[in-house]
């Protein structure tokens, strides 16, 4: 097995299958790295009804030549042409061998590489907002596609963003009792964004039909979680709309405020940042040379500018420009639609006052807010509370702190996520036999079965 | 679902759960009923994220600590152990 490719390609979501497979298509040696156990990146996750086109990119996926290592990690990148990955969660079938010996930390050379690292949700702080059973929205959607029971659950989803509504038809549809959606943004906001949609080729985030999935659960506009009440784990969840304050009692709480793009493999790369998304040309060439960024970092639009991007990307880095010129013509015409995105999903300034004094707001450390806002810098409240310096290093409470406080995050250092202490002194070549790869197929075997 | 689809038995702190293939092992520890892990001022945590960021999904999987459970999936036999009880703060089960 080679590892060391024409491309290589970090990141499993539509983008980065589309990247992949449109390389391999075009005669390149790919390999494509993902830190889930199967393909689909965020949207098409198993467990849920997937639309067409996701089945047959899977189709043209598995049908060709690309290397696939799911459940790697990149964790470095020092330089270009080398990415550093380990093995997530790698342990003996059986529990009586030794652990660690299947750990792996894999080099993996490449003459380019492409960026299709998606994007996270936003979370902000508000009382109980640690409880158990408290998760994202799309965190919610991912924990029931990966086998979470939801039907008969009382469940409310909240935050901002045409996620919302896509969640919230999922769940209705595998039986959970949504007992209601609440969106940030005013009504008045969403109406102006509806009506700049109407000149938009693809359906917005079927919006539409999602509502009509859900049209028994009432959908409030201008309206948010205040606290989430409960003792060891969620119990109900207090709303508020205008100056009306109600609870509601509920199982689960899935509330994400639109989404932040992972620019942290990027950014350690060097390449441009503009207002927090990777700058790149029609190409999708970043500002470092042999790097291609695709999908959520460059911008938040949805699935098909994501399929779009993959593609273009793939075509440039393998010197097909012509072609990559004429999709990159499809992709401007859906730029639009990113920025207006962007601004119906503006936070309102209110929610700026959810968290109390001792509301926590860096979950890993349990930094309160009381002894964060008087910090001028997020570098100073770093280094003088720990926020932002536990395991997730900052990916959670950063995106809140800059609403909170108007930090902006400092550089990315490596490692990306904390790797285990072999993986930082011996990056080498890989000692994996095929079977790891193997391994990390028969899991996506496993996935595949699954109804 | 049915109780033949839930073909893999695996143990969270100690009591056997029994899930579908394809299940992560986060959903398999919210399934038991447990808490992921005990924050360090002492708070319950479930999983946030989904998705590999939040890191509040970490257990402890055959005797490897930090690992992120929501993006591993359940295999036969597997050994999940939680904060709640290696920090023997409650629990279902015995360590
Ligand atoms: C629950 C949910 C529902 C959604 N529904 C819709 C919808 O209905 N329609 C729509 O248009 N959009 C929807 N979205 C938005 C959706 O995220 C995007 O449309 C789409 O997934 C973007 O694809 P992508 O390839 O750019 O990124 P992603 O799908 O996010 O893929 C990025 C991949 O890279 C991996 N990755 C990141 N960093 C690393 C690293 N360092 N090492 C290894 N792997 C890494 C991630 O784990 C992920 O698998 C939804 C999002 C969520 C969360
Ligand atoms: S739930 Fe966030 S990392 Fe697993």
């Amino acid at each position: 097995m080679k590892w060391s490719f024409d491309i290589l390609v970090v990141g499993a979501g539509p983008a980065g299958i589309a990247a992949a497979v449109t390389a391999a298509e075009a005669g390149q040696h790919v390999g494509l790295v993902d830190d889930n156990p199967a393909p689909g990146g965020q949207i098409w996750r198993k467990g849920a009804h997937l639309p067409a086109t996701a089945h047959q990119w899977q189709a043209r996926l598995d049908a060709s030549s690309v290397v696939r290592l799911h459940g790697w990690r990149v964790f470095d990148c020092p330089e270009p042409y080398l990415v550093r990955a380990e093995r997530n969660g790698s342990w003996p079938a059986h529990p009586d061998t030794e652990i660690d010996e299947n750990r792996g930390c894999a080099e993996l050379r490449c003459r380019a590489l492409i960026l299709a690292t998606g994007a996270r949700e936003r979370f902000l702080p508000f009382p109980g907002w640690t409880l158990p059973n408290v998760m994202g929205a799309g965190g919610l959607d991912a924990m029931v596609r990966g086998g979470l029971p939801i039907a008969g659950k009382r469940v409310v989803i909240a935050g901002t963003g045409p996620l919302l509504l896509a969640v919230a038809a999922h769940l209705a549809a595998r039986q959970a009792k949504v007992a209601v959606v609440c969106e940030q943004a005013s009504l008045s906001r969403l109406a102006r964004f509806a009506v700049g949609m109407l000149t938009e080729p693809a359906k917005l985030w079927q919006g539409a039909r999602y509502r009509m999935t859900i049209r028994q659960t009432p959908y409030r506009t201008g309206s948010w979680p205040i606290a989430a009440l409960g003792r060891d784990r969620l119990e109900a969840v207090t709303l508020q709309q205008g100056g009306k304050r109600w609870d509601v009692p509920c199982d689960y709480l899935g509330c994400g405020f639109h989404l932040v793009p992972n620019i942290e493999l990027p950014d350690l790369l060097g390449c441009r940042i503009e207002d927090g998304f990777v700058a790149t040309d029609a190409m999708l060439r970043t500002s470092v040379p042999g790097v291609y960024c695709a999908g959520e970092p460059t911008g938040i639009g949805g699935v098909e500018l994501s399929l779009l991007e993959g593609q273009i990307a793939a075509l440039a880095a393998s010197g097909n420009i012509d072609r990559a010129r004429s999709l990159a013509r499809q992709r401007r015409r859906r730029l639009g639609f990113v920025r207006a995105l962007q601004q119906a999903c503006a936070l309102d300034p209110h929610l700026r006052e959810l968290p109390e004094e001792d509301t926590i707001i860096c979950r890993c450390e349990d930094v309160r807010h009381r002894s964060l806002h008087d910090h001028a810098t997020w570098r100073d409240a770093k280094l003088q509370t720990r926020c932002g310096m536990g395991p997730c290093q900052g990916r959670i409470c950063g995106a809140a702190a800059e609403f909170l406080f108007g930090w902006h995050a400092g550089s990315v250092r490596p490692p990306l996520f904390p790797a285990s202490v072999s993986s930082l002194v011996s990056p080498r070549e890989p000692a994996l036999a095929d079977e790891s790869l193997v391994a990390a197929n028969a899991l996506h075997e496993n996935a595949k079965e699954t109804p | 679902m049915s109780e033949a689809a839930r073909s893999i038995p695996l143990t969270v702190n100690g009591t056997t759960v029994r899930v579908a293939p394809g299940t992560t092992i986060a959903a398999a520890v919210l399934l038991a009923g447990d808490a992921t892990r005990v924050s360090v001022s002492g708070e319950p945590r479930g999983p946030l994220c989904g998705m590999g960021i939040c890191f509040e999904c970490r257990v402890t999987i055959d005797g490897v600590p930090h690992q992120r459970s929501c993006q591993i999936i359940c295999s036969s036999g597997i050994r999940v152990m939680t904060d709640e009880v290696l920090k023997g703060s409650g629990g279902t089960g015995t360590p």
